[in-house]
């Protein structure tokens, strides 16, 4: 098991990814809300037509950034950890501060189920550091 | 749901577990990098391996815009959390990393508490949003692409 510095840097590491991924998760599913079903908007407009409500959204624009953020800093961590460390670390937690996220800022109903998972979640990710 | 729609989260499962494989496929074979340089950072994607991730996150990236617009970002996250198990079964068989009896516990615990979650809505239906009548989403998308 990681310990002292080691640590903590596997904790850093893991920190930004799920920090910069969950704003930019959030920011394109708002993003996502306010332009609607992309299968409906390809049925009437077409591939391009759908493409260019993506794309001229400023909120999908800042999610991107984030997200890129986001990768940089998950190649960051793979240089230096197993893939099997961080990427079941990172993406889980994300999920669980996704939940918290999307209930305060999306208004998604975080039901009980919901909840229970994000606990299932966060048991799964202790296990993980040994 | 449809099974249009199943498929899609399929592809994001498959495409996101992939591509982070190949990532660290390729990131192994560059070596440890360095804060100090962080110009190496760039020059790994132009590296085969990692080239190869980018354009399968390139793929997720698609069919999981897809799924977050007739989807619940808390819906979505969870229906694709095969994608650890696919993960760890790469990492372990072809990566040839260690993956501990704990760490396959861990996995199974994320899959088991998530994979439920897909027997509820998927989607918050928002009283603005069932008000708003699809014309409406349609001029927000002649706007765009005017």
């Amino acid at each position: 098991m990681n310990t002292g510095p080691m640590l903590l840097a596997t904790i850093g590491m893991i920190a930004a990814i799920v920090v910069t991924a969950t704003a930019g998760d959030i920011l394109i599913a708002s993003a996502l809300r306010q332009i609607g079903d992309l299968d409906v908007i390809r049925a009437r407009h077409g591939l391009t037509g759908a493409a260019a409500a993506v794309v001229t959204n400023s909120r999908f624009g800042l999610g991107v950034v984030f997200l890129a953020l986001s990768f940089f800093s998950l190649l960051y961590g793979l240089s230096h950890r197993d893939l099997s460390l961080i990427g079941p670390a990172a993406t889980s937690l994300t999920f669980v501060t996704n939940a918290i996220a999307a209930k305060i800022f999306l208004g998604e109903n975080v039901d009980r189920r919901r909840w229970t998972a994000a606990v299932f979640v966060c048991v799964g990710v202790a296990l993980l550091a040994f | 749901m449809t099974f249009r729609r199943y498929l899609v989260l399929a592809v994001v499962t498959l495409t996101a577990s992939c591509g982070d494989t190949f990532l660290s496929r390729g990131m192994k074979s560059l070596g440890p990098v360095s804060l100090a340089h962080p110009a190496e950072l760039i020059q790994a994607i132009f590296s085969p391996w990692v080239g190869a991730g980018i354009v399968l996150l390139i793929g997720f990236f698609a069919s999981y815009l897809t799924a977050l617009s007739f989807a619940d970002l808390t819906y979505v996250l969870p229906a694709t959390s095969l994608g650890y198990v696919i993960m760890t079964v790469l990492a372990k068989w072809w990566l040839h990393e260690h993956v501990s009896t704990w760490r396959w516990l861990g996995v199974l615990c994320i899959t088991a508490g998530v994979g439920f979650v897909t027997r509820g809505p998927s989607r918050t239906e928002h009283p603005a949003a069932l008000a708003k009548p699809p014309e409406a989403v349609q001029t927000s998308v002649e706007e765009a692409w005017r």
